[in-house]
């Protein structure tokens, strides 16, 4: 019913971004001064034009999000669904015939992802407005990334899906590799290489799979009545199912990042520009939980029910361990504040783990929940440290203090985005960390209280950050303007574009913190499907 | 007024000041010095309110229980969150303290924070505070109660940082912030034992939960610890030893803050929650409430004797009054506890503003002198204010003689109470250190109060400030004035010496235990008509009969029945022994505690005003004790070494762990495979490309030296092929 010319929404939202590539692609960068500007300019319009544009279509869906349906295994209730043959090959040797089908549809827990996608894409491209080195092609890599970000999320067919995920890692890869800082080089192979190994076990279980049930479906695949038999992953249980699902874990689990595949993280995040950290943060690594809830939970029940508590014990262990390395910068090092950031993250993301290990309704709606708030809170906490580092080109706290004098507007966003991240009520975190925790609770509470520490080790950390960059007295250095020329920066505080990317996320996360069900009525009946299914399927074996 | 109503006008009531905050946060500049008016405007209008609501549910709806109203916030499908608001006698009276000193504050603060060049902003976390404080006060579950618990937490740590260029400010929000997590993260473990068990948040369902029988994890212990856990929360908030330590560095914020936040009513929350979660204490539960009071209440005192810091002796003071109520409600005196919570708001808050009052008056007469360099809050610098400072003095000693504990004030009145409970305590439970505990800290209450009281007022002037220190305007008066007034015992019973027969214990009575009797202390056990104990209320006890859980819940279904025939059948009120108890106690511990405030008013005297005795020499004689007191027991020193010292240099190490092993071995595979490839490319360059080019060279050699014999000539090729043809036939024969 929203089709235009026969494409559907989403297909839209996730192929708008190429027709703003293209455009760019057309307008030649310009060889003098004036026209380098007017060039840089237009790029930067069109970007947030066309992320605009997606943020509409993303809103108009969210409009017509029907709550009721479950979708996760039943292609009935999967909503907005595309479905078209794709890649057609018959009689091939070994393979047989292989049929892949361009296959999209959303349900109730990759619709908020989505929502967040446009969102923060959105809110990102203000903070691009410091990138100054080939504009043109920064913003072809960032629309780039951007389809391949959603293309994930609306994917239904694993091939699909696999080829989105590798579709992203590409622009993301350069993203960090020619715009980052000065490690860029390092951190954007130890990135790239990292989540192509990850790949490489996603991919081997997709073969397996297609062999097992000889499709790419994937809620056939989740369907055990496919099964044929004497496949590799035929029986349940089996050693060579339990593998298959250790290999997709450990290759979302890289995305997520959780505890120890997350050293990838803080190098990515600190040498990648502010919006690429935003991007990151912000939807990159969600992919790795939503991927798991998607793909390896429905797919191989029976094991999710053998490992949970060893999931819960990798969310518990990355809650704490991530909390007490964040809590670490404050002692080691330069004191990076994106650094501290980025292990703030990797602290969050293990409440996500922890919610959907724990297979409760509280625990995955708080989990899915959790993933919506960090994208939005982690973005404003990026675009924090870049305003700052592109005023005073550090981010070391030790250079800074007694900025709330300076930039009062400025401490006052970083006060909400900060609060935001301990987890205080009246904010969005707060709900999902509630929510994951007393679901949490239900199944492992010696766990759930450990991963309270968290919530005492994130109140220090972010803190005592506050009180290094904004309390105290302001350094000698810092007394004048930022720049004395006047031409970057008219004022002392945070200008409009900053506070354009600031303000909407701002607003989403105090509105979600005191009116939830916004966010969560979309996912309950998904969640609730998704546990009965996995709990369901889960039982009929010797385990 | 219909309950409707009376819940429409509390939503009001808790709406308003946060509608005041976001007109005045987003509208600073504009607003100026009019902030301070619309701000106290606003709590003005919220007093009188909450006048109207604290009267009519006390007087119409007296007998009634909690007037609550609620509604689903999130739901899950298989579960839903309900949040909601109620107000019962308890509330009723919370909401008057609140309101009442907020707005005090607000007026005060008029001229207090004329000056300060973040005067709408003061306003603004004023507005924001009292928001959050009404949240917690109209809370009928569990969920909004610790939601508004981290927004005081929020606006404490935003009070207390106010002047955040001091280094010390910002240390001590930071403190109080992070402390009271650590009590917030054992308050959420208890709720989430609550949530898990009962699957509601609500009070009401969770203690019928506790009434029926059903135990967390079905273990008794397990009930305990769920309430020693909530009592967490409390112990962060109230500033309960162990983590009472933030409470007298919050004094860094301005004074208007220390009185309304960090001494009537913030601080007073633990207390209030301890009274809410009292009919799910077991018996051990209350043991460890008690005690935790009982050493905080002796031990703050102690240190209060010491300090020279005008704010440092009332923050201890605080400290030790809040022990004292934590005290009471463990050993069961529930009714006096809350009773010394209200009456401790006045005074207290009198106290504190009249210190603001002092330090006001020094700072303009140091800043007349250009004196930057003596401390207005050091009571080694006063002295003599008595005539400066007539009408200050006047309500600060009214309100000193009140916390003392001298008859014909409120103070009397709840502290007695106090005392009478813990006697009554210690003789049926054998604890008889409770009492000791909390008569020691009367004595030493009396004590110190009138030292900080002869040191700053009376006597000659020590310093040059202190003689030229002026009367306060009346913005500042005027709330002293009112504050001091409420500390007479009229306004509370007319029989000065017992409080029992006032309306306040008459409206507020100690809730009925819904602990099985198993878990729970016997004399605090309802007694029915024959002088048996029966357990809680005939509702539950019909609730039972009907799931009829398990064997615990039937038997005890049948008692209840069986308590509630007999009690409707004489038609009287069953008191339980501990009631009759406190009642046998009360003049045995008037007399005691008239003896040891008496005792201590007079050693007051005789140390710092007849100078009888030295205080320096005796200081000598018990030095130990002396310095163990003077340096707070030595509790940041030992918390700096220990909890705080392990846990960053684990974070240190786990960072260097995080770089050097974790990622050490990311790189280190990434090496070795770079190793592997090195090699590789390595045989590929020298072995394989090598043959490859060993046969271009020797290709390329025979080449080179057949390309001599190519020479062109017919000649040369006729003798090649005439050799050729003999080497041929010479081998061939």
């Amino acid at each position: 019913m929203f089709n235009i010319f026969g494409i559907g929404p989403l297909t839209l939202i996730t192929f708008l971004p190429l027709i703003g590539l293209l455009i760019i692609l057309a307008i030649p960068a310009g060889k003098d001064e004036k026209a380098r500007e007017l060039s840089t300019n237009l790029y930067r319009w069109l970007t947030v034009g066309f992320t605009f544009l997606q943020l509409v279509i993303a809103i108009v869906i969210y409009m017509n999000f029907n709550n009721a349906l479950p979708g996760i295994n039943d292609a009935n209730t999967m909503q907005f669904v595309e479905k078209t043959p794709w890649i057609q090959l018959h009689g091939l040797p070994i393979f047989g015939d292989l049929k892949i089908d361009y296959y999209v549809g959303i349900d109730g827990i990759s619709a908020p992802m989505i929502l967040l996608t446009a969102i923060v894409c959105f809110v990102a491209t203000f903070a691009s407005w410091s990138i100054k080195k080939a504009v043109k092609g920064f913003f072809m890599m960032y629309l780039l990334l951007d389809i391949g970000m959603m293309g994930v999320f609306i994917s239904l067919d694993f091939f699909l899906f696999y080829v989105f995920w590798e579709l992203m890692l590409l622009p993301m890869y350069f993203l960090i590799g020619i715009w980052g800082g000065p490690r860029k080089e390092y951190a954007a192979i130890k990135f790239f290489i990292y989540t192509l190994f990850g790949s490489v076990f996603m991919l081997l279980v997709m073969i397996g799979l297609w062999f097992t049930s000889g499709t790419f479906n994937l809620l056939d695949l989740a369907n055990p009545a496919n099964i044929r038999p004497d496949q590799i992953f035929s029986g349940f249980g089996t050693t060579w199912r339990l593998w298959a699902f250790v290999g997709l874990f450990v290759g979302f689990a890289i995305k997520v990042p959780t505890v120890p595949f997350h050293t990838w993280l803080p190098d990515a995040h600190v040498e990648a520009p502010t919006p690429i950290s935003v991007i990151l943060a912000g939807v990159l690594l969600k992919m790795g939980t939503y991927g798991m809830l998607r793909i390896a939970w429905p797919i191989f029940p029976e094991a999710v029910k053998y490992f949970q508590e060893w999931i819960a014990l990798i969310g518990m262990v990355s809650i704490v361990y991530g909390a007490l390395c964040a809590l670490g910068q404050h002692k080691v090092g330069k004191r990076d504040l994106k650094k501290l950031i980025a292990y703030s993250s990797v602290s969050h993301m293990g409440y996500v783990m922890l919610g959907i290990a724990s297979m409760t309704s509280a625990g995955v709606t708080g989990a899915i929940f959790q993933m919506f708030n960090h994208g939005t809170i982690t973005a404003m906490l990026f675009m924090i440290v870049g305003v700052i580092y592109d005023r005073a080109h550090t981010r070391s706290m030790d250079d800074f203090g007694g900025l709330a004098n300076k930039m009062p507007v400025y401490t006052g966003m970083m006060a909400i985005s900060f609060f935001a991240a301990i987890g205080l009520p009246g904010m969005s975190g707060f709900v999902s960390e509630a929510l994951v925790f007393l679901g949490a609770f239900a199944t492992y509470p010696l766990y759930t209280v450990i991963s309270g520490l968290g919530i005492v080790l994130g109140a220090a950390y972010m803190l005592w950050a506050l009180q290094r960059v904004f309390f105290g007295k302001l350094p000698e250095k810092w007394s004048g303007p930022w720049d004395p020329s006047g031409k970057l920066y008219k004022h002392d505080d945070i200008n409009g574009i900053e506070l354009t990317a600031l303000i909407p996320l701002a607003v989403v996360v105090i509105f979600l913190g005191i009116f939830p069900t916004y966010i969560t009525n979309m996912m309950t009946e998904s969640v609730n499907q998704l546990i009965h299914f996995v709990t369901v399927n889960g039982q009929f074996t010797g385990l | 007024m219909t309950k409707e109503t009376i819940l429409l006008l509390s939503t009001v009531i808790l709406l308003l000041p946060l509608l005041g905050f976001t007109i005045i946060i987003f509208n600073q500049k504009r607003l100026g010095k009019a902030a301070g008016y619309l701000g106290s405007a606003v709590l003005g209008i919220d007093l009188i309110l909450s006048i109207i609501v604290a009267f009519s549910k006390l007087v119409t709806f007296a007998g009634e229980g909690m007037i609550q109203t609620k509604f689903d916030w999130i739901n899950l499908g298989t579960k839903t969150i309900s949040i909601g608001i109620g107000v019962d006698n308890l509330t009723a009276v919370m909401l008057i303290v609140v309101t009442l000193i907020s707005f005090l504050v607000h007026l005060f603060s008029m001229e207090y924070m004329a000056e300060d060049k973040r005067f709408p902003r003061f306003y603004a976390y004023l507005g924001i505070f009292t928001f959050s404080m009404l949240g917690i006060v109209i809370a009928n579950n569990f969920l909004n109660m610790y939601i508004f618990w981290e927004l005081v937490g929020l606006s404490s740590y935003l009070l207390i940082g106010f002047w955040y260029e001091k280094d010390s400010a910002a240390n001590a929000s930071k403190k109080a912030f992070i402390t009271n997590r650590i009590g917030d993260l054992g308050f959420f473990a208890g709720i989430m034992i609550v949530f898990f068990t009962y699957g509601s948040f609500m009070f009401d369902d969770v203690f019928a939960g506790v009434a029926s029988g059903l135990l967390p994890f079905d273990s008794g212990t397990m009930l305990t610890a769920a309430g020693i856990l909530l009592f967490c929360g409390a112990i962060g908030k109230s500033a309960q030893f162990p983590l009472h330590v933030w409470l007298p560095d919050a004094m860094e914020g301005p004074t208007p803050v220390s009185a309304l936040i960090h001494a009537a009513t913030m601080v007073a929350a633990g207390v209030y929650l301890t009274c809410r979660i009292f009919p799910m204490l077991t018996a051990d539960a209350l043991i460890f409430v008690a005690y935790i009071g009982a050493i905080t209440a002796f031990m703050a005192a102690t240190i209060a004797i010491t300090q020279n810091d005008f704010k440092k002796v009332l923050a201890y003071s605080t400290v030790s009054q809040l022990g004292y109520m934590i005290m009471a409600i463990g050993v069961g005196a529930y009714t006096n506890g809350f009773f010394h919570l209200v009456t401790h708001a006045w005074f207290k808050a009198c106290l504190f503003l009249g210190s603001g009052s002092v330090i006001h008056a020094m700072h303009h007469a140091a800043h007349h002198f250009h004196d930057h360099h003596t401390d207005p809050q050091d009571i080694r610098n006063m002295g003599g204010l008595r005539k400066t400072m007539p009408l200050t003095y006047i309500t600060f000693l009214f309100v000193t003689i009140a916390i003392s504990g001298v008859p014909f004030t409120s103070g009397f009145l709840s502290k007695d109470g106090i005392l009478a409970g813990t006697l009554a305590f210690g003789s049926l439970s054998g604890h008889w250190l409770i009492p000791i505990a909390g008569f020691g800290a009367a004595g030493m209450t009396a004590f110190y109060m009138f030292r900080l009281l002869i040191e700053s007022f009376h006597g000659k002037a020590k310093t040059n400030i202190a003689s030229h220190t002026h009367e306060n305007n009346k913005l500042i008066t005027g709330p002293l004035v009112l504050l001091s007034v409420l500390t007479i015992w009229v306004f509370y019973s007319f029989n000065p010496i017992d409080a029992t027969s006032g309306w306040f214990q008459k409206s507020i009575k100690t809730p009925a235990t819904s602990v099985p009797a198993a878990l729970q202390f016997d004399f605090l056990m309802p007694l029915n008509a024959e002088g048996h104990n029966a357990a809680a209320h005939t509702e539950v006890a019909t609730h039972n009969a009907t799931n009829s859980h398990t064997e615990l819940a039937k038997h005890e279904a049948a008692a209840n029945t069986h308590g509630a025939e007999a009690k409707s059948a004489h038609g009287s009120h069953a008191l339980n022994k501990f009631e009759e108890e406190m009642h046998h106690m009360h003049y045995p511990a008037m007399i005691a505690s008239l003896l040891i405030a008496g005792l201590g008013i007079l050693l007051s005297f005789c140390f710092y005003q007849f100078k009888v005795f030295s205080p320096d020499n005796m200081a000598n004689m018990i030095k130990p004790f002396y310095k163990i007191s003077l340096n707070k027991w030595y509790f940041d020193e030992i918390y700096d070494k220990t909890v705080i010292g392990l846990t960053l240099g684990f974070a240190k190490l786990l960072s260097w762990f995080d770089g050097a092993v974790i990622d050490g071995i990311v790189n280190g595979v990434a090496t070795v495979f770079r190793g592997i490839g090195w090699f590789v490319g390595k045989f590929d360059n020298i072995v394989i490309d090598g043959f490859v080019n060993l046969t271009a060279q020797t290709t390329g050699f025979f080449g080179a030296a057949f390309r001599k014999v190519q020479t062109g000539r017919i000649q040369a090729y006729l003798i090649f092929t005439i050799v050729g043809l003999m080497i041929l036939f010479y081998f061939l024969v």
